[in-house]
Parts: structure tokens; C-alpha cells; sequence
């Protein structure tokens, strides 16, 4: 069976220019040479099902038109050369959807609460079925994707791909970064044992060391001038609502610009040099040779 | 400019007196805005009343706390005979309530030592928060010192910086004698010369041009 008899019409690749077969494509064999047999009921109910997908796709395509911009994502061109190095991208975007998964699914039994939150932690870890293992997969999932994050920015830095007309989404990107780190800050006090305690006063206080406006982002972040119990609180807050949101929203358009600008060929494959030589200065040009152009 | 573009109706050639654009319905002479113009701005207005309806008290929500300052709070640690002036006596009291032993902080608290130029009849009160990051640190009774186990700050028996990376002395606490007992208050902070300034947090300098680059916080108590 072609494979591409498995996707449903309308997410089908669009056929080369000059190579379709019309609107309505051949008529089928059987059709010119003996009118078709009756079928029976249940034959033509099989036939209704295995239509049924396209059917739906159809319907929903034809109120939305969006199978021309998912074709028009899916089967967009990418230049020569892309290699291994530009999944980095799709791999930080798939560490994020890990942590977004398993840190819903542990908000479940978490409680932000300074006496409580450390022994829900230890729920989850001990009671809990598969909890150290869904704790876990946030917990180094995180560091997943602060790496995988610096490489993608070096796969872009190094293959020089922040360049016109792409700057915009390296500044998007390196907002994204920020907000990836800010993610880790928040996210380590939560355990509250004793690491992410001191380990949060120190994050604070680092952050107070700016000079004018940094005593008061500290006390922004504590909630106060001692880390109290709202401090827990609003890491909270901010660690599952205000910047998941912001980093949602962000790569949407991070994603929009890059299948709208397309990806950069590596930088060792130059341009082809074109076939015919540059045309030469018409002898008429001027005195000195030049063309006036 | 625009608007007369508009009325000219686009005929190219014509005269804007010949083929004006008939006026709207509703148009006086000397009419300085257009419906159209009128309403957008309205919608535009009632548009950013409604958004500021909505960020403004979130923000001011999340901002608040910079303002606030809590109650005063003094605790009784012991009786005055607990404390010498050759070393001190380390104690642990609540500093922010409600949250247990998170809230709870370690003071060293000695009497004023005669032969460093303090009043004998005053209570010495030192914070364990390093002023390097806010690492805990301890006072080694065979050095006379404070070490911080975090990234070797090193502080006299006064809490004067002697090594390491702090950027200024340790924190004091207010202290005071009621009833026998001694009491400790609000944190501040101290000068390199263990002048009171308003308590900063670890990592700021104090003193000198400091006063205004790491600017006192609204949430902190006065000096004594």
C-alpha cells in the first residue's frame, strides 16, 4: 500500500506544478471498461469508514482552511546541508512540552505552602505511583532543556543564522532564554529542603546587588524584606503561570518566524556561482571604464 | 491633508471644487472630527480604560509588598547573666512568623566589651547572614572569628570584614534589656566603621556613595 494513501486528503503533498492530474484526477480503471457491481450493504458501510477521517479533515478543513498552512509548514522547502544540528530547536521545544506535562500533572500534589510543600514533595516521591519518576523527568528535565537551549543558540550563533532578516527571532530567542532561566530560578525553591532554601537566598540576593533598582527586585521577589511565606507563593505563581504562558506565547511566534523566514543553509555550502559571467561594462561607458548604472 | 485627499474623491484631474465628495450626513460647517474619527478614538480610550482596569491592580497587587513594612517585633532570647563580653552566645529567634522554622534566624549576642570602646551596659547582637550572599555563618570560639562556609568570608570578633568576599560587616540586631531579659528587634546593617545604617540585604555596600546605589528599602526599620 503507497503510504501516501494513509494521509488524508487535504494534508496530502501538494503535487509539482504541471504534474497534477487535474481536479478530479483519473477515472478509475474499472470504471471505463464495466459499470461497477452492486456491493453490498456492509461492503459499502466499509467503504463510509475508512472515508470517515478524510471526511472529518474535509469538514473542518473547508471552515478553517488550514490544511494550506499546515501543507504549506509541513512540506516547506529547507535549504541544502540541514543536518542534525537544526533539531536543536525542535528538541528544546519538545523539553519544554516534557516539563509542561509532568509539571501539570505534579501541580496535582503539590502544595505551595511553606510547612506543607516539602512533605508533598516527599509524597510525591515515596507514596505517589510513578511520582519520583514523573518528579524526576521535571526535575533533570529542566537541565534538558537549559542545555538544549545553549546549543540551539550556538547552532544559531555559529552558522550565523541570527543574521537579516532573522534578527528578530534571535531576539525572541534570547528572550526565551531569559525566560527559560527565570523557569529554573522559580521552579528550584519549590522542593523547599534546605538546598533550595539557601540556594534561592543566594539567587535573591545576587539579584539585589544591581545597584538602584535591585534592592527593590528583591524585595519584589520575596514578597518582603525577609523570604516569607508568600515568597513560596509567588515563585509559584510565577513558575506555573506568568512565564509558561509568556514562553507558550513566545514560541508561537518563534516558530511563525522561522517557517516564515525558513531556515539558513551551514555556512561551508556557498552560493553557487552563477553559470553566466557577469555582464562587462558596454564600451560606451564612460571614460574611465565604468558602468553607469 | 488626508481628509482632503478623501474628499476629492480620487478623481485625478479634476478640481477638488468641482468634484468634491458630498459632506456626510450629520456634517456642520467648522466640524473639527469626523464620526468615524470620533468613535475610534472613544473605542480606542474606553479600550485602555478597560486593560488599565485590569493590569494596574494586578500590578500594584504584585508591587505592594516593596511598601510595606510589618509590625516591630521584639524577642526575649535569655536572661542578662546568659551573656558575656569576651564571646558570644549564639541564640535563635523568629524573625518572620508564620512560617515556621523558615522564619527562624541565629544571633551571636555578647555585652559591650570595654576594651573595643563599647558601653559595657549594652548588648551586642550579631547577625549570622553573611554579608556576602546570606550564606549562614559561624563563629569559631579558638579564632574569634566568623567563617562562612560558602565561600570563605572571614569576619573579626566585631563582625568587621577580615577576608574573603563580603562587601561589608555582618548585620546587628536592635537588642535590649526588659525585665532581666534580653530582647531582640529589626535587623540593620552597619558601615565598614559599624556606623547603624538601614538593613540591606546581603551582597550591597554601605556607607558613602553605597547610601545611594543600594537605596534603603521602604520594608526595612530605621537604625537605632
Amino acid at each position: 500500500m503507497k503510504l501516501d494513501s494513509l494521509i488524508p486528503a487535504p494534508l496530502r503533498k501538494p503535487a509539482k506544478p504541471g504534474q497534477g492530474n487535474g481536479a478530479k484526477g483519473p477515472a478509475p480503471a474499472d470504471l471505463k471498461t464495466a459499470p461497477p457491481e452492486r456491493q453490498s450493504d456492509a461492503a459499502r458501510l466499509g467503504d463510509r469508514a475508512k472515508d470517515a477521517p478524510a471526511d472529518v479533515l474535509a469538514w473542518v478543513d473547508q471552515r478553517t482552511a488550514a490544511s494550506g498552512f499546515l501543507t504549506g509548514m509541513l512540506y516547506r522547502k529547507v535549504p541544502k546541508g540541514t543536518n542534525w544540528f537544526y533539531t536543536l530547536g525542535s528538541a528544546t521545544l519538545f523539553a519544554f512540552i516534557v516539563q509542561a506535562t509532568t509539571g501539570v500533572f505534579l501541580a496535582m500534589f503539590y502544595t505551595p505552602s511553606t510547612t506543607q510543600a516539602y512533605a508533598s514533595i516527599s509524597h510525591i516521591n515515596n507514596d505517589v505511583f510513578l511520582g519520583a519518576f514523573v518528579h524526576g523527568m521535571h526535575k533533570w528535565g529542566s537541565s534538558v532543556m537549559v542545555i538544549l537551549i545553549f546549543l540551539h543558540m550556538g547552532r544559531v550563533f555559529f552558522f550565523g543564522a541570527y543574521k537579516y532578516p532573522r534578527e528578530l527571532n534571535w531576539v525572541i530567542g534570547v528572550v526565551l532564554l531569559i525566560l527559560t532561566m527565570t523557569m529554573a530560578f522559580t521552579g528550584y525553591l519549590l522542593p523547599f529542603d534546605q538546598r533550595s532554601f539557601w540556594a534561592s537566598v543566594v539567587g535573591i540576593n545576587i539579584n539585589g546587588t544591581g545597584p538602584v533598582i535591585g534592592p527593590y527586585l528583591s524585595d519584589f521577589l520575596r514578597a518582603g524584606p525577609e523570604l516569607g511565606a508568600t515568597t513560596l507563593s509567588r515563585f509559584y505563581a510565577i513558575h506555573m503561570l506568568l512565564i509558561p504562558g509568556a514562553i507558550i506565547a513566545l514560541i508561537g511566534a518563534h516558530l511563525y518566524l522561522v517557517v516564515k523566514l525558513g531556515t539558513t543553509a551551514p555556512p561551508w555550502l556557498r552560493a553557487e556561482k552563477p553559470k553566466v559571467a557577469a555582464p562587462v561594462a558596454p564600451l560606451d561607458a564612460g571614460a574611465n571604464g565604468r558602468a553607469q548604472t | 491633508m488626508a481628509d482632503e485627499a478623501n474628499k476629492r474623491n480620487g478623481a485625478d484631474g479634476a478640481t477638488s471644487a468641482e468634484r468634491a465628495k458630498p459632506d456626510p450626513p450629520g456634517y456642520f460647517e467648522g466640524e473639527s472630527m469626523t464620526r468615524r474619527r470620533a468613535f475610534t478614538v472613544a473605542a480606542q480610550g474606553l479600550g485602555g480604560v478597560a486593560g488599565a482596569a485590569i493590569v494596574l491592580p494586578a500590578v500594584g497587587f504584585a508591587v505592594a509588598p516593596i511598601f510595606h513594612r510589618g509590625k516591630e517585633r521584639w524577642e526575649a532570647v535569655g536572661p542578662v547573666g546568659d551573656f558575656v563580653e569576651d564571646t558570644y552566645r549564639q541564640v535563635v529567634f523568629t524573625e518572620t512568623e508564620g512560617i515556621g522554622d523558615a522564619g527562624k534566624t541565629t544571633a551571636y549576642v555578647r555585652k559591650g566589651s570595654k576594651q573595643l570602646g563599647e558601653d559595657p551596659s549594652s548588648i551586642v547582637a550579631v547577625s549570622n547572614r553573611c554579608a556576602h550572599l546570606g550564606c549562614p555563618v559561624r563563629f569559631v570560639e579558638a579564632a574569634g572569628n566568623f567563617i562562612c562556609p560558602c565561600h570563605g568570608g572571614v569576619y573579626d570578633f566585631q563582625g568587621k570584614r577580615i577576608g574573603g568576599p563580603p562587601v561589608r560587616p555582618l548585620d546587628h540586631f536592635q537588642a535590649r534589656v526588659r525585665n532581666g531579659q534580653v530582647e531582640l528587634g529589626p535587623r540593620y546593617s552597619v558601615t565598614s566603621q559599624l556606623e547603624p545604617v538601614r538593613a540591606r540585604d546581603p551582597g550591597e555596600f554601605t556607607g558613602g556613595i553605597w547610601e545611594y546605589l543600594y537605596p534603603p528599602r521602604p520594608s526595612t526599620f530605621p537604625p537605632p
